[in-house]
């Protein structure tokens, strides 16, 4: 696993150094169900994720890896504790049930790419990017955007008429990460981006994605299970029974 | 619109058939509002070429067949001529008869007798007025029975034989029988069993006439007055005076045989027509986004607002709706067309947008209950994995 200079280390967490991560989540518990059915999926999960640092989580399946993105990704509530992006509290916004607020900071400030790329099959690769940009801008600026030099950036500007049906999986999460940096986002979610993909294509894929972590500064948490990528990520920490802890070797 | 307009050229194969099932609503619609416009042209065309305001019936008479159930007289018309929100009233006897023209061809006719003089006595495209006691000015759609000027046509029963001097403009009908206007006189010796039996009424004949009696009271309204306003203290209080029963020119229609129970029963069915419409496309809309969960899901992760993808999906709906309507207008039209003659079918612009529209708002209606479910999708469903 390569550990760039400018990556920060989980003892560096620990020394508290929060003040330069984009994504820091403190004390996080999340608790999912109800009565006896009632199980903690995060348990005081502490993370800070720093601009330009891709970060993968690992962990058996029900360890959390999803709940963590949920909370981080604005998607769920956390039971307890506190998640902050860019230094803004998520907290309120939930607290405030404001479902409008939540989406409006979604498409501003993160950025999702998910399982198998999820993209529209109606939508070609340049109009997936047309839409994510309707989605975070005004539409009056709509006519303006450009998807050309993403898709350029993640190696599909030869695919940009092509429909998902026609692509490839690795094409089709390639297209998936252009269009979640469409909104030029501070945070970058990543749930399982190799889970149909064979090796070669999947170390395609994240290397592109800590490229664009790096380049961009942003920052990124990717959930995977797949060990043989690991390697692309400026760090690697492990989830088991919903606590965070650094992966062993 | 973004979404929605590229969905709808890729998924075109189910939202064309979408489309046929609409198409083919809106054809039925605009057969009934054809059918629904013939049958109320065949039962109250006769009344609604009339220049009336309103209509006095004898007091208490039943709206349903008012005009052969109802007999008012002199008295009662010379109180609605002291009314003064009356510009002119004047008698009219209905009876339907059945007749035999010289050909041997039979007929029915619904026997209008009306003043020569007043505002009731018809026009003629063809021919001559009324004036002479045995001559009657018939409707055109006669025409097509063989019936012509000079005809003889003799009515069943009395055997009295009346003749063809003019044809309306246009079709007369009352009941789905045609119209043949003739003096009131005539009218009143034929009702009270007078009528020479094998010849024309002659003047002689009219002369001996002692009734003043007819079914009802046209009534023209001075114009801004209480009457024309359809005011229903004023209208009570001079049917008080009269011992009348009034009602307007479309509440006669209601008067006119069978008139109420059709267009009832065609409206029913359109309106189940409508319903069908809107519980289609709802169904549509429902499975659709059901389908289309995951992928709302991914766009509400995304930032998309519940409300863009309402809109969206009611933009897509429109779209859908306003098209495959149009298309189906056009083939009803086309299908009307060829609607043989004798059948009556009669399409008029103003009842075919309001279907429309009403196809089209029912649809949408469908479509938002559908659509709705966006704002109950879980953005957090996106991500893999069972949660």
């Amino acid at each position: 696993m390569t550990q760039p200079a400018t990556a920060p280390t989980v003892a560096a967490e620990a020394a508290g150094d929060r003040s330069a991560a984009t994504l820091v989540l403190q004390d996080v518990t999340l608790e999912v169900g109800d009565g006896e059915g009632k199980v903690r999926a995060l348990d005081g999960v502490d993370l800070q994720v720093h601009p330009g640092e891709l970060v993968a989580i690992i962990g058996p399946s029900g360890a959390g890896k999803s709940s963590l993105l949920a909370v981080a990704g604005a998607l769920a509530a956390p039971t307890s504790g506190s998640v902050r992006v860019l230094d803004q509290d998520l907290g309120p916004l939930w607290e405030r049930g404001g479902q409008s607020a939540l989406a409006r900071f979604r498409r501003e400030r993160l950025g999702y790419v998910f399982q198998s790329g999820n993209l529209l099959p109606a939508l070609t690769a340049a109009d997936q990017l047309r839409l994510a940009y309707r989605i975070a801008h005004k539409r009056g600026r709509a006519r303006s955007f450009d998807p050309q030099p993403l898709l350029d950036a993640v190696g599909m500007g030869h695919r940009a008429g092509s429909r998902p049906g026609q692509l490839s999986g690795g094409e089709r999460q390639r297209v998936s990460i252009a269009r979640a940096l469409v909104n030029e986002p501070a945070v970058l979610l990543v749930d399982e981006p190799t889970a149909a993909l064979d090796r070669a294509r999947s170390q395609d894929v994240v290397a592109l994605l800590a490229e664009q972590c790096h380049e961009r500064g942003v920052a990124g948490v990717m959930v995977t299970h797949d060990h043989d990528v690991l390697a692309r990520c400026d760090r690697v920490l492990e989830m088991v029974d919903g606590r965070l802890s650094p992966a062993s070797a | 619109m973004f979404l929605a307009v590229r969905e709808l050229t890729h998924a075109r194969g189910r939202f064309g058939l979408m489309g046929v099932v609409i198409a083919l609503i809106a054809v039925l619609m605009v057969m009934l509002s054809g059918l629904s416009g013939g049958l109320v042209n065949d039962g109250v065309s006769g009344l609604k070429n009339l220049p009336v305001t309103a209509f006095a019936f004898d007091e208490g008479t039943k709206t349903d067949n008012a005009f052969s159930r109802s007999v008012v007289d002199g008295e009662q018309l010379a109180a609605w001529r002291d009314q003064p929100d009356v510009e002119a009233a004047t008698p009219i006897g209905v009876a339907i008869v059945n007749a035999v023209t010289d050909d041997g061809t039979q007929i029915d006719l619904t026997v209008f007798g009306v003043e020569e003089d007043s505002f009731l006595a018809p026009t003629p495209s063809d021919g001559s007025g009324l004036g002479a006691p045995a001559g009657i000015v018939v409707s055109e759609t006669l025409r097509s029975e063989g019936v012509e000027l000079g005809t003889v046509v003799t009515l069943d029963q009395t055997e009295t034989e009346l003749e063809v001097v003019g044809f309306t403009q246009g079709q007369a009908t009352f009941g789905h029988v045609d119209v043949a206007y003739a003096p009131l006189a005539t009218w009143r010796l034929i009702t009270l069993g007078d009528a020479p039996a094998g010849a024309a009424p002659t003047e002689a004949d009219l002369a001996g006439v002692d009734a003043d009696h007819a079914s009802a009271i046209a009534l023209q309204a001075v114009p801004g007055s209480a009457l024309a306003s359809g005011d229903t203290d004023a209208v009570a209080a001079a049917d008080a005076a009269a011992g009348t029963t009034t009602m307007t020119l479309v509440e006669s229609f209601n008067a006119s045989p069978g008139y109420q129970a059709e267009t009832l029963t065609l409206a029913m069915i359109q309106w189940f027509l409508y319903a069908i419409g809107a519980l289609v496309v709802g169904a549509f809309f429902t499975v659709w986004t059901i389908q289309r969960g995951h992928e709302l899901a991914v766009l509400r992760a995304m930032g998309a607002s519940a409300r863009y993808l309402v809109r969206d999906g009611l933009t897509q709906a429109g779209i859908l709706l306003v098209t495959f309507t149009a298309v189906g207008v056009a083939v009803g039209l086309g299908l009307g067309a060829l609607m043989p003659e004798g059948m009556p079918f009669s399409l008029e612009a103003g009842p075919i947008a309001v279907a429309s529209v009403v196809t089209i708002l029912l649809g949408l209606a469908g479509a938002a209950v559908a659509v709705l479910r966006v704002t109950r999708i879980e953005p957090v469903t996106a991500l893999g994995g069972a949660r």
